[in-house]
């Protein structure tokens, strides 16, 4: 492992923008707008699936303050996706702005552009339509084949061939194996056969989907917007409004979370449409309610585990089969589910002789899923994590010796991961070192505390991956001031997590100076270089590495410049301590100089853009501890401590890392416990706000500690991995586990709620 | 209808609708730091001074406010600035959606208790919600404000 004492990076610095967002600055969409924004507001679907039958807006129209009213007679009829995807798109061509057809409860029927609020509210309420109510289908595991077709329309596309048959209601499916899993399976000691549900759990980012357009000087829509992706965002709006790329700007001011969610075109083409209509600026902010029913939650998904293993504990063979839900549109559908199995299975390198995953993706009449932290890994790890928890239990054996027994070890080649070789991997060391701080030899064993309540430990590994391998491209461009600082232009989306800043250590590290003199801008379509976004953890490793490669451009061009103020060739001139010197000599140009240099008489453009990408994704790996105590009447479970050790490679802010890693393992907490959606008998949403949908709180979340183990990965830029994404996969295993040890239930679908709990108590 | 009261120090006369909000008064007198985040009282990023006590301004009539003191982030950055470092040197600032809110309620707890321990913390905060930082980091920062100004 390659080890140097950095000067920026890992170190926890502040966040670039830590003083204005603590201070409540207005550096959000909606802090922005000018005053004579039209407020747009969206008329939704009370059935899950239905045509509508006439649609009158007349009365509504005439709400003084109302502009405008769009029904699905005034949009275009070329279908598109809201899927923040790099070309080729996965993702079918299945919306439309408006659809006659409404295939979920939240679809949207009518756009409202009015001068206020108010006036836009009671217009909506105004608006008289007609349905006729069809049959919906809305469990997917019997979606498939079902008589009710989600999507029967002529005009749905799919890009690229994904295993898909609309027809079918069917998005994709795919069967691979490798080795012989019947063979294995049929000489194994023991099978288990377990079948696992997760739910369509909503990112819940405090700041809901929000979107500001206008026209701006040279008469092209201009769209600035809450969203992780603004090159995709571009695409979707050319597509969906019918408009060339270059007649759109899109450009993200700071973000207020987004956890994937942002990740999805979710309101930009409503206020979009409006401005072209118009021409007047126009903004959407979608209310919570609407951001529960009608964003881009997770796909839920049914994932049957069949583990085939020896008396020993060694784990010889597994196969999966995966259902996702991806709702009524398929945003992300023929991706996420790859995840379940691609960044589970491989976890088990170490022993695994064969292994088989197999899965369909379907359409039913539920709100639309879309990319969700952890994006199927979180479903698929919820699975074989608990199966093999399962095993352990069965053959009492200590769950953590299992793994070690059968876990993926650096140098290892995962023919479950694309035959991609674990270059960097201390899942190993990150076992060892849990178990230490967590003190596992001690907790693991159930307590009972005497008051009806007992203390109970789980445990659960994780992996993920650093950006899409083959597809994502990360861009920067390092320009030199002529004050001798630096800009760094990038395409990634700093959504809150701290990307900017990440990368601009990474460009002091490179740079030899202070991180405070690089400044960083980003993210605009017309000025920052292509970036495929934040999202697949691939800023850092990714973008990152384009950071340091531009770093280098720009050094030697900087190299250039200060050997002409010195008379000499580039070859004498040496990079030391940020300042430029000839060898054997005791001339030396500043920064500052060579920048200032750049402005007279010069041909040398200070500045260097970099693209990069990768034919690998190497997964980061990490492993959770969870101590609960579980009260035997209630069923009431308390989080008391979650322990994890993580390996990123390094961390490049281990402040922020360590950040990342908490917030992670609370939101998995909240999915675990509290967080449910569910459908009334009249198809809609239960969890559609905070009073329903519940996620933690500060008293909900016990003590956390994450530490870190480093690995060197040599693709990455000195040596990450990623970190984003891995951190929300350990809770719902490890609590799930801890709750079977407490009570002798296994609870396989997700929420575990006292109320199950307590059931499944009775039940054995 | 009118409304007079003194805005972050600041006596002022408005006709307003009898039916507005606190929340949707306050940010059209640029008071842009409150933030809304469920409409349902359930995440405090709204969260203002009335007079002396924390409330929640998306589930308040702007009415109710006549004759009181309001005082939101904007007129209180120098308190602000106390302790705010400590929170950004952990990061938890993070999107910072919720800062304005998770900001004015730990002035809040501060005045009230100077030297909270950590359960007090968590109990005062709690209806906070931050979907980022997963909290501790933020209890992290005001232990290490509290430790700093215990040790000066």
């Amino acid at each position: 492992m390659e080890h140097k004492d950095y000067k920026a990076i890992n170190k926890s610095v502040r966040k670039k923008d830590s003083m204005q967002l603590l201070l409540g600055k207005p550096v959000y969409t909606a802090d922005i707008v000018p005053d004579n924004t039209l407020v747009v507001k969206l008329l939704r679907s009370p059935h899950a699936n239905a045509m509508v039958e006439s649609i009158d807006t007349s009365i509504a129209k005439r709400v003084p303050g109302v502009v405008d009213i769009y029904t699905w007679e005034d949009v275009p009829q070329e279908r598109y996706s809201n899927a923040g995807q790099t070309y080729p798109e996965l993702s079918p061509y299945d919306r439309l702005i408006i659809d006659r057809h409404v295939r979920c409860v939240g679809d949207v029927v009518a756009i409202v552009a009015a001068e206020n609020e108010k006036a836009a509210l009671k217009a909506l309420k105004l608006i008289k339509v007609k349905y006729e109510v069809l049959e919906a289908v809305l469990d997917f595991r019997t979606a498939k084949d079902n008589k009710i077709l989600v999507h029967p329309e002529d005009n749905w596309k799919s890009l690229v061939e994904v295993g898909g048959d609309k027809n079918r209601n069917l998005i994709a499916s795919e069967n691979s194996e490798h080795g012989d899993v019947d063979a294995v399976m049929a000489d194994c000691e023991i099978v288990l056969d377990r079948t696992y549900h997760t739910k369509a759990f909503n990112q819940a980012m405090m700041e809901t989907f929000r979107t500001y357009t206008d026209i701006d000087r040279y008469g092209r829509l201009h769209v600035i917007s809450s969203t992780q992706i603004v090159f995709h965002v571009r695409r979707i709006l050319s597509n969906a409004l019918g408009i060339p790329k270059n007649m759109i700007r899109v450009e993200k001011p700071r973000i207020g979370g987004g956890f994937g969610a942002k990740q999805t075109s979710i309101s930009e083409v409503y206020p979009a449409f409006v401005t072209m209509k118009t021409g007047k600026p126009a903004m959407i902010t979608f209310t919570r309610e609407e951001s529960q029913i009608a964003g881009s939650p997770r796909h839920e998904m049914q994932v049957r585990v069949k583990l085939g293993a020896n008396k020993d504990g060694k784990i010889r063979v597994l196969d999966l089969y995966t259902i996702s839900n991806t709702g009524a549109y398929g945003e992300h559908g023929p991706t996420t589910v790859g995840l379940s199995g691609h960044k589970s299975i491989p976890l088990y390198t170490g022993s695994l002789e064969a292994h088989r995953f197999n899965y369909d993706v379907v359409y039913t009449n539920t709100m639309a899923a879309g990319a969700y932290r952890g994006y199927g890994a979180t479903q698929g790890l919820f699975a074989v994590e608990s199966a093999v928890n399962e095993l352990a239990e069965m053959l009492h054996m200590d769950p953590t010796k299992i793994r070690e027994m059968n876990m993926v070890r650096e140098g290892m080649q995962m023919p479950a991961y694309y035959d991609e070789t674990a270059n960097a991997c201390a899942l190993d060391k990150c076992l060892a070192r849990c178990k230490e701080i967590f003190d596992w030899d001690k907790r693991y064993p159930v307590r009972d505390m005497g008051n009806g309540k007992v203390r109970a430990a789980g445990v659960a590994m994780a992996m993920q991956g650093s950006s899409i391998s083959f597809v994502d491209v990360g861009g920067a461009t390092v320009k030199l001031n002529d004050d001798g600082t630096y800009t760094l232009m990038i395409g990634a989306a700093d959504m809150g997590t701290g990307c900017d800043t990440v990368l601009a250590q990474i460009v002091a590290e490179c740079m030899d100076c202070s991180i405070e003199d690089v400044t960083v801008f980003g993210a605009d379509t017309d000025a920052s270089p292509y970036d495929s976004g934040s999202y697949a953890s691939s800023t850092t490793y990714l973008t990152g590495k384009a950071v340091e490669n531009a770093c280098m451009e720009l050094k030697e061009r900087m190299t250039a410049i200060a050997a002409g103020i010195m008379n000499c060739s580039e070859e004498e001139v040496v990079f030391e301590n940020g300042e430029f010197k000839k060898a054997d000599s005791n001339q030396i140009v500043s920064i500052a100089e060579v920048g200032a240099k750049s402005q007279i008489f010069n041909a040398v453009a200070p500045q260097a853009t970099a693209a990069n990408t990768s034919p690998i994704s190497p997964p980061p790996f990490m492993v959770g501890m969870v101590e609960i105590e579980l009260d035997k009447l209630t069923g009431e479970v308390k989080v008391i401590d979650y322990m994890s050790v993580v390996d990123c490679g390094i961390p490049i802010n281990p402040a922020l890392a360590r950040i990342q890693a908490e917030g992670g393992i609370v939101q998995g907490i909240g999915h675990t416990l509290f967080e449910n959606v569910s459908y009334d008998s009249n198809n809609r949403l239960i969890e559609s706000s905070f009073m329903q949908y519940k996620i933690p709180t500060r008293l909900d979340m016990g003590k956390l500690r994450v530490e870190f183990e480093h690995s060197y990965e040599p693709t990455g830029p000195f040596g990450a991995k990623s970190i984003g994404e891995i951190v929300i996969n350990t809770p719902a295993p490890a609590i799930a586990h801890a709750i079977y040890r407490a009570t002798g239930a296994w609870h396989r679908e997700l929420p575990i709620t006292p109320e199950r709990i307590v059931m499944a108590q009775e039940e054995l | 209808m009118e409304l007079t009261l003194t805005l972050n120090g600041k006596k002022i006369t408005e006709t307003i609708n009898p039916d507005q909000t606190l929340f949707d008064f306050l940010r059209e007198h640029d008071c842009l730091s409150v933030k809304c985040g469920c409409e349902t009282s359930n995440c405090g990023l709204c969260t203002v001074f009335f007079d002396e006590t924390p409330v929640l301004s998306c589930s308040m009539l702007a009415a109710r406010a006549g004759g009181h003191k309001i005082t939101t982030l904007e007129g209180l950055q120098e308190e602000a600035k106390e302790f705010i470092g400590f929170i950004a040197d952990q990061g938890a600032e993070q999107c910072g959606f919720c800062n304005p809110g998770f900001v004015m309620n730990t002035i809040a707890l501060l005045r009230e208790n100077p030297d909270p321990t950590d359960d007090e913390i968590r109990q005062f905060l709690s209806g906070n919600l931050c979907r980022c930082s997963g909290y501790e980091g933020q209890l992290r920062g005001i232990r290490a404000f509290l430790d700093s100004r215990s040790a000066k």
